[in-house]
């Protein structure tokens, strides 16, 4: 229970403010942590919010300085930060 | 060792450059484009390596494949990958590979490699894209990753060829080998995973561990294996227990683990990493809440201005200089049939086509520098969130888009929509979006309807009605696509996930070229089908069962004898026109096109245009040339506007007629490639048949609602 509490209050990617960066912690889905894996989404790695589209959704982060990926909130919510 | 004939298959992340460099290496013109998923299939072409010391000229047959991010597929075009490097009796199966890699963003781009790698097919390291990586402050060191990825590594550019000679040594030294280096693997099994491995190495006869381990894992994928072994690889998963989330998981961090130290010896970066300047820049407007929306508006109507008021000025050109060479013609040939079926039929229908090539033109130029400048990518994140709330993803953005080009390869692009539910959908509305091909008609019909006035002092109104032509298109295929939802049931979780690629400066060769691609087919493709037509359509008009053409104008001369000749002249073509078969044709259908206000005449260019869409207005221009008065030469748009209805002595071409016309061709799917194209993706024909349903009921409706409110 208290796990569950936690989990539901741990910052994830969708909550950064523009410009805002963060470390990725983990991930809270098997199958999207797949994706996001191979695409060099990795623990450890520090992503930046970069622009939020028209509407909010989806956001464009950067990743590690490296690339610009572009992800729908759900799925940036999967990623938990430190 | 490999001498003469060498394969050579190129695979490497999504939009890092493999078309480009084939295109480089084979001298061919295949697709590319900024963003990631251009190439959706496979496609070979063939290039020499010249003699080196002692061995004969090599000859390579080159595979270009669709771009992944790992040997996993994700969606339908990345299967065929795996479905070649996991078969080596595949008859594609390369003895050489060459991993292109995105040099700005190696870490990522050399997870791929390392998979490549350790499938145990000899590889090449093709580092792209180098300009990038300096333009973020990067240095790459080639020599020191060749030494710790044991293989040769090669600097190249894709786009200016750079590097291409160096590359064509390294793959035929690799392929020459006559020994293969012993196989380092990148990922060692875990203890677990080795029972597994081996037992289905045993069955299948394999050697290597990690094709082993793509037999567990993507046998569903591989076309090669049959439904029994399928059956019981499942069976062995079963047995051993084998978790196979877990093992991806485990398999990537365990790679990007060995990855990393090797990135960060061989690249150095000056100061801190970051996206080129322009495209940061450039992303703060185009992606911006307010602005990204304005600035996509600003582009669609730029893009329809082109289309209408640059295009005006060498269509009128080539409009005069049609009717002249017919009245040219006219003159030099000796009277008769033949004089006729020349000019009336096949130049008058010719003729209506052609002048539309600056359109044409001009469109594809305007698609293929969205598609190359990487603003096609924004596009998509911009419109991602609108598209889900029809049942769509954003990169529904491409298909749709393409499709005001052509519905066959835009219907094509659907593949690397990972979700077969809003695939399905993208594949069933796109059709509505308006091609190139209706954009004669669309222009014809504006031309006679619109006033060419302008208002605000820019905006030509002719180009905002085309504009709201193709509005109209997009709301029609997000409104079906909405329906359509309603009706299918969705089955798999919908992602988006796109890597946005920096800005590129067109290619202006490229966007040349492409130009002069789609208007050489248009014309040799269009050309075919409209010269066939015009012929059988002349013959058609020309003749009449027994004597009732004669027997037509008989009647009318002894009815008219008191009028002008001129009228005479006008009335006895028409009578004769409407006695001959195509006319007697034209008369079976009316009483269905009637509601939407159509005459006869309309009628046998509806269903000419069955064929393909264009040939509707050649099919106007020969109707209307055989039946108008012949004395001087008119172009098809002073032919539809000097129409007159024989009912009502107006005109024929009222704007309820032309709008009811132009809404629909808007709806209407008439395009036999298109439903080719659609039964082949959906491997069936029930989709294409709903879709022709839909779209025929939906445009038979509008038009009679246009037509009864407008009259
Ligand atoms: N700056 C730069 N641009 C390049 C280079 N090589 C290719 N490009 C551009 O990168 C873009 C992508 O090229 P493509 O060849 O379509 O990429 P691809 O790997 O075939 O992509 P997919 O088919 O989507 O997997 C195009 O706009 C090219 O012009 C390079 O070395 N430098
Ligand atoms: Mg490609």
């Amino acid at each position: 229970m208290n796990l569950n509490k936690e989990r539901m209050s741990a910052r994830t990617v969708s909550h950064l403010k523009k410009g805002e960066k963060g470390i990725i912690k983990s991930f809270t889905d098997r199958a999207m942590s797949l994706k996001l894996l191979e695409m060099g989404c990795l623990p450890g790695c520090e992503v930046r919010l970069d622009a939020i589209a028209p509407f909010g959704d989806p956001i464009c982060i950067n990743v590690g300085g490296h690339y610009s990926l572009s992800l729908r909130l759900n799925e940036a919510a999967v990623i938990e930060l430190e | 060792m490999k001498q003469g004939n060498i394969k050579v298959a190129l695979v490497g992340n999504p939009n890092a450059g493999k078309s480009t460099l084939f295109n480089a290496l084979t001298g061919m013109r295949q697709k590319t484009g900024n963003f990631p998923g251009v190439t959706v299939e496979k496609k070979s072409g063939t290039f020499r390596i010249a003699a080196t010391n002692g061995h004969d000229d090599a000859h390579v047959t080159l595979v270009d494949l669709p771009g992944t991010y790992s040997i996993y597929p994700k969606s339908k075009d990345e299967t065929v990958v795996m479905d070649i490097l996991a078969n080596p009796k595949h008859p594609d199966f390369p003895d050489v590979v060459v991993i292109v890699a995105d040099a700005s963003n190696l870490q990522r781009n050399l997870l791929l490699f390392t998979e490549i790698n350790d499938l145990g097919i000899p590889g090449v390291l093709a580092l792209n894209m180098l300009d990038v990586a300096e333009s973020m402050n990067l240095t790459v060191n080639a020599v020191q990753l060749a030494m710790q990825l044991n293989v040769p590594v090669v600097r190249i550019n894709a786009r200016t060829g750079d590097g291409i000679k160096g590359l064509k040594e390294a793959v035929k030294q690799v392929a020459e080998r006559t020994e293969q280096p012993a196989l380092q693997y990148f990922y060692e099994p875990k203890e677990n995973e080795i029972g597994l491995i081996n037992e289905v190495k045993e069955i299948h006869h394999l050697e290597n561990d990690y094709v082993a381990l793509q037999y567990v894992c993507q046998h569903d994928n591989f076309s090669f294996l049959e439904q029994p072994v399928r059956a019981k690889l499942d069976a062995l998963i079963e047995k051993y227990g084998f978790d196979e989330n877990n093992f991806l998981a485990n398999e990537t961090v365990a790679r990007y683990e060995k990855i990393k130290p090797i990135v960060s010896r061989a690249v150095k970066s000056q100061g801190a990493t970051e996206q080129p300047y322009w495209t940061r820049k450039l992303d703060g407007i185009l992606l911006h809440r307010v602005w990204g929306y304005i600035t996509f508006a600003l582009v669609l109507l730029v893009v329809f201005q082109a289309i209408f008021a640059w295009a005006s000025y060498p269509m009128d050109m080539i409009d005069a200089g049609t009717a002249a060479a017919i009245e040219w013609m006219k003159g030099v040939l000796p009277e008769g049939v033949l004089n006729d079926l020349i000019t009336d039929g096949i130049m008058a229908g010719v003729g209506g086509i052609i002048i539309f090539i600056p359109q044409i033109a001009i469109l594809f130029a305007l698609v293929a520098i969205l598609e190359e400048s990487g603003y096609m990518a924004r596009v998509m994140v911009i419109m991602d969130k609108l598209m889900r709330r029809f049942g769509l993803n954003g990169r529904s953005v491409v298909p749709l888009i393409s499709g005001v080009a052509c519905a066959v390869p835009a219907i094509m692009t659907t593949r690397s929509i990972s979700s077969r539910y809003e695939r399905l959908l993208t594949i069933l509305v796109t059709p509505l979006m308006s091609c190139s091909a209706r954009l004669p008609i669309y222009a014809i019909l504006i031309a006679v309807v619109v006033p060419e006035t302008k208002v605000l002092g820019i905006f030509n109104v002719q180009g905002l009605v085309l504009f709201g032509l193709y509005l109209l298109g997009l709301l029609g295929a997000l409104g079906s696509a909405w329906l359509l939802s309603l009706f299918i049931p969705r089955k798999e979780p919908s992602y988006f996930m796109l890597e946005m690629p920096s800005y590129k400066l067109p290619r202006w060769g490229h966007v040349g070229f492409t130009m002069y691609e789609s208007v050489k087919s248009f014309v040799l493709e269009a050309g075919k089908v409209i010269m066939a037509i015009s012929i059988i359509l002349w013959v058609l008009a020309s003749y009449g069962p027994g004597d009732s053409m004669n027997v037509a104008e008989q009647q009318v001369v002894s009815s008219m004898n008191t009028a002008p000749q001129e009228e005479i002249d006008a009335a006895v073509a028409s009578a004769r026109l409407e006695s001959s078969y195509a006319g007697q044709f034209g008369r079976l259908i009316e009483p269905v096109i009637k509601p939407l206000g159509y005459d006869w005449k309309i009628g046998i260019a509806l269903l000419a245009s069955f064929a393909a869409r264009e040939v509707f207005v050649g099919t106007m221009a020969t109707i209307y040339s055989i039946s108008g008065d012949t004395e001087d030469v008119l172009t098809v748009k002073q032919r539809l506007i000097q129409e007159k209805n024989p009912e009502t002595g107006g005109k024929m071409f009222t704007p309820a007629v032309c709008y009811s016309l132009l809404i629909f061709y808007v709806f209407a799917m008439m395009c036999m490639s298109t439903i080719a194209v659609v039964y082949r993706e959906t491997h069936g024909w029930k989709w294409p048949m709903i879709q022709l349903a839909y779209l025929s009921v939906l445009a038979y409706v509008s038009a009679f609602v246009v037509y009864q409110v407008l009259s």
